[in-house]
């Protein structure tokens, strides 16, 4: 990694008291979003995450009350705009470590555009997409992340539009690190750590547990009885291994397409199974298009490969051009071509152009 | 002082008598260079010392198709020896590149004017395409007026023929040939015109000298050629100004060095989201260049984006600026609100056009105050100023940046197609006359602990950048705790919050004072006006008054909070005319806030009023 992209900030000592605010927490009892909350606020101590350079940014949603529990800078925005708001954010004050916490519908429904360009644009923070399937704040209606034949007090004969997939959008919109966890898994605090040391747009779906409107909808791969079969842990420079290592990932060469193989004796190798690389873009773009059911579910850092970020492509751009020039607003009022009443002379002739130039479309 | 299109003109009058003004229109197909023309002569009159006001006023298509009706582009421009405020009722001269440009054109030119015509552009095509039975500059049809009709095209391809271009780029320099014709006949320098051209074509000199060319040509032709009609060469003395120094002026540049200026008086740095539109592009593009003065410009993904990375922006201690037009200021209507709710600064630029929806998108209207002043979900009150010309719109920005800081809230400034587009001298103000309004953040923690939405003087709320220690607190849409800022939807506290809100914003008329433009503070008639129409109503009380009319002249610059004198000051008047370029929107808040009997004059056309309207209308209450 060159400068562009490392990630160097000064660590502050905190606990996680130091993280949780006076507010009452007032999410429904056994939501998951009481689990990530904890999470964050257990990881940011290990990160030497600084509170008051920490700014949580929200739009509307059950995930969106994310700010109020958290003790940093925090602004609840309006539906679907926060990637927008953290964007003039950083642009003013690159220091600060701006996290955006957002779900299905705000992130991808209202807000799609916005979650697109922050990922393009590649500004640095991290983005926590809570992904339940379902409008919760609303009472229940069906998201665009819900499957087909979802049914909901808008579809009551089962939804019949196809699902948005998060992290193949965030991938397809030029995201440069796509990580997946869900709720109460033990290793979120591993792939939220990863997402604070990559440097630009860090994309996080997290699948979390709407227990009163699409309860255990996830249970097929985050029951305890199902990871084995349900969970593909990946990780960098490791076999695609699941099932207790009796399964692994390949790439059907002909197919140019990944299937399951079993592995015998731990003899991963014999089997074909890939290792993780978490700069390919193509095993990337496999990974968060596997159907599961024929696949396990991909979770941990499918792709990590930063290229350098917006504010800070910003920031050197404007330091190019500032260089060497001193403002002085008197003289910035006086450009253009200029004449003096009085003694009738032409001040600026030969600096012609601007003044009275037609409309620009 | 005279006034200017009245007085003047056409400059082939027989007599030798010199008009106090001019009124000249150049008129071609969209893609003929009209609105480059005529800001280069734009130029060259302001470097004679007279005073102008100018109209462009183009399609919205960028290449219509050749020489339809549609496809015209038009620039006027009015200049004289004496106070100019309008870009003039009717032309003396209408310059006419083809026979689109003439008929769409030529109903508006005074009677016995001045018609140019380029007969090289005159051809079956054209005239089929202008829908002319038959060719005007040959049938009589133009008897009222004077025509001097000759083949521009084949002049100009003579002129350009030694650098051996090929005919369509030849052709291109017709604009330059007619402008040098329009030089000689008001006996101007030629001198910035080429350097300007050699700047512009510095990368490719034989087209500078082409251009070059076909100017001198053009010039040259008026000294020498034996007219058909007896042009006669016309010197406007420079109008009377006060000493100093002066630029030409739009209020797209104005109200961009204004918001500069403005976050200069804070010490603040300057984020500004926008996102293309037109007419508001301009500002983006001129603030994109002025990095040294620590202004960061964010081409947003949409409206919405634009707005929310400005409040974004403000939130983290920057001056958030965003700008549009109607439509795109209905997108930001969401984001105005939490400007509001969560009291920071930002400052709103709309320059109008005509609506709704797409409307008409390059032609002027003043038909978003309500919008401005009414237009967003809740109770949500916030200052609305509004520029009544190209170079007022730069104190109108720093005044917007100035209550958008010290009264923690977003202000919508209100400029038109038509001060964004059109071009007036401007006396360079010295900036050191600026009163700085440096903008304090809270830094430490204050005694009784933090309070986010605890109140100054003037109810605003102490602004706290992230980044600041100790001084960690949440803020968002939901409804404030009074002081704490903790979410409470309480009932009581939403009235307090509510009246809080709008007691903040009723606060900034404190102390304003509404002036009279023109006449006394009491009599028959005051003829109220807002924005871009300052001109036409100065014209027009002035001619009444000249003719023993009691009528004054009050143009409002802040139209939300209205200054806290107004409504007695309309009250000394027995009638009220309030003319807009809308069905009447100013004259309603009128009506509303003092139970006055505004009476309205509308003009939706997408056009400028003409003095002569609003001068009828005065007449008319005054019979």
């Amino acid at each position: 990694m060159n400068d562009m992209t490392t990630v160097t900030r000064e660590r502050v000592e905190t606990t996680l008291k130091d993280w949780e605010t006076d507010q009452e927490v007032r999410w429904c009892p056994g939501c998951g979003d009481y689990a990530i909350l904890k999470a964050v606020q257990r990881t940011l101590p290990q990160l030497g995450a600084d509170p008051k350079n920490t700014v949580f940014v929200s739009g509307i949603g059950c995930s969106s009350r994310f700010p109020y529990y958290v003790e940093s800078y925090g602004f609840h925005t309006i539906h679907g705009r926060a990637p927008a708001v953290a964007t003039g954010i950083k642009l003013a004050n690159p220091q600060l470590d701006v996290w955006l916490v957002t779900g299905d519908g705000d992130g991808l429904s209202i807000g799609g555009n916005h979650t697109m360009h922050i990922l393009r644009r590649n500004l640095d923070c991290q983005i926590l997409l809570f992904n339940n399937e379902i409008y919760g704040l609303t009472k229940g209606q069906y998201s665009p992340t819900s499957r087909e034949g979802t049914r909901s007090p808008s579809t009551p004969y089962g939804s019949i539009d196809r699902p948005a997939k998060p992290a193949a959008f965030a991938l397809g919109s030029g995201a440069r690190f796509i990580a997946r966890a869900y709720d109460v898994a033990k290793q979120l605090p591993d792939v939220l750590t990863a997402a604070y040391n990559h440097k630009g747009a860090a994309f996080v779906e997290i699948f979390q547990n709407c227990i009163v409107y699409n309860k255990d909808v996830f249970a097929d791969f985050t029951e305890k009885k199902n990871s084995d079969e349900g969970q593909l842990w990946v990780e960098d420079g490791k076999p695609m291994l699941f099932s207790k290592g009796t399964k692994g990932i390949t790439l059907d060469r002909e197919a140019l397409a990944l299937k399951v193989v079993d592995v015998v004796d731990g003899d991963w190798q014999a089997a074909g199974v890939i290792v993780h690389d978490v700069t390919n873009r193509s095993v990337a773009h496999m990974l968060v298009e596997m159907p599961f059911g024929l696949f396990p579910m991909a979770l941990g850092v499918l792709y990590d490969d930063p290229a350098a970020s917006f504010e800070q492509a910003v920031e050197e751009q404007h330091a190019r051009l500032a260089a060497g020039k001193t403002p002085d607003l008197q003289k910035l009022v006086s450009q253009g071509q200029t004449w003096t009443v009085g003694a009738r002379e032409e001040t600026d002739a030969a600096n012609a152009g601007s003044a009275g130039s037609g409309p620009e479309l | 002082m005279a006034s200017a299109a009245s007085k003047s003109t056409a400059p082939i009058a027989s007599d030798e008598t010199v008009p106090e003004a001019v009124v000249v229109r150049f008129a071609g197909d969209s893609g003929d260079g009209m609105q480059l023309t005529g800001g280069q002569f734009t130029l060259s009159t302001a470097l004679a010392g007279n005073d102008l006001a100018t109209f462009p006023d183009f399609p919205a298509e960028i290449r219509a198709p050749q020489g339809t009706l549609f496809g015209v582009s038009a620039f006027q421009i009015n200049f004289g020896s004496s106070d100019i405020t309008t870009a003039g009722d009717a032309p003396d001269i209408l310059i006419a590149m083809n026979p689109a440009a003439l008929k769409t054109n030529v109903t508006d030119l005074k009677a016995g004017g001045l018609i140019i015509a380029d007969t090289g552009e005159f051809n079956d095509r054209n005239l089929a395409k202008a829908k002319y039975e038959t060719n005007p500059l040959e049938d009589g049809s133009l008897a009222r007026w004077q025509v001097l009709a000759f083949d521009i095209s084949a002049l100009t391809l003579e002129s350009v023929k030694p650098f051996g271009l090929g005919n369509k780029e030849a052709l291109r320099s017709k604009n330059m040939w007619t402008l040098g014709l329009a030089l000689w006949l008001f006996d101007r320098s030629r001198e910035p015109i080429i350097d300007w051209l050699k700047a512009k074509f510095a990368k490719a000199p034989e087209i500078a000298d082409a251009n070059i060319a076909a100017l001198n040509a053009g010039h040259a032709y008026g000294e020498t050629a034996e007219l058909a009609v007896p042009l006669r060469q016309l010197h406007l003395p420079p109008a009377p100004a006060q000493e100093g120094l002066y630029r030409t002026i739009t209020g797209a540049e104005a109200i961009s060095l204004g918001l500069v200026a403005g976050a200069q008086l804070a010490n603040l740095p300057m984020f500004f989201g926008g996102y293309p539109i037109t007419p508001a592009s301009a500002i983006l593009h001129h603030l994109s260049r002025l990095k040294e003065y620590d202004v960061t410009t964010f081409q947003a993904e949409d409206e919405i984006a634009a707005i929310a990375s400005a409040i974004g922006a403000s939130y983290a201690g920057s001056l958030g600026v965003t700008s549009s037009s109607g439509p795109g200021i209905a997108l930001k209507g969401e984001a105005m609100g939490l400007a509001i709710m969560t009291e920071l600064p930002l400052v709103i630029v709309n320059s109008q056009r005509g609506g709704p929806s797409t409307g008409l998108p390059t032609k002027t209207e003043q038909s978003d105050l309500y919008q401005a002043v009414y237009g967003r979900n809740g109770d949500a009150p916030m200052p609305v100023l509004a520029a009544r010309s190209p170079a007022d719109a730069f104190d109108v920005a720093i005044e917007a940046c100035r209550i958008a800081i010290q009264y923690m809230t977003p202000v919508m400034i209100l400029t038109d197609g038509y001060i964004a587009n059109a071009a007036e001298p401007w006396q360079v103000p010295d900036m050191a006359s600026y009163e700085p309004f440096e903008a304090r953040f809270l830094e430490e923690m204050p005694e009784g602990g933090l309070k986010p939405y605890s109140r100054n003087e003037k109810l605003a709320r102490p602004w706290i950048k992230p980044g600041t220690p100790d001084l960690m607190h949440r803020i968002g849409g939901i409804e404030k705790e009074v002081n704490t800022g903790h979410i409470n939807y309480g009932a009581a506290n939403h009235q307090a919050m509510t009246e809080l809100r709008r007691d903040k914003v009723q606060g900034i008329a404190k102390g304003l004072k509404q002036d009279v433009a023109i006449g006394e503070a009491a009599g028959k008639l005051a003829v109220v006006g807002w924005g871009s129409t300052f001109g036409p109503i100065h014209q027009a009380v002035r001619r009444a008054r000249r003719k023993g009319h009691d009528v004054a002249h009050i143009h409002i610059r802040h139209i939300w909070p209205l200054p806290e004198n107004l409504g007695d000051l309309l009250k000394g008047y027995e009638q009220i005319l309030v003319p807009e370029m809308n069905t009447g929107q100013l004259k309603t808040v009128l009506r509303d806030q003092y139970l006055v009997d505004a009476k309205p004059l509308n003009k939706i056309s997408g056009q400028p009023f003409r003095i002569a309207e609003i001068e009828a209308a005065i007449e008319g209450m005054l019979a």
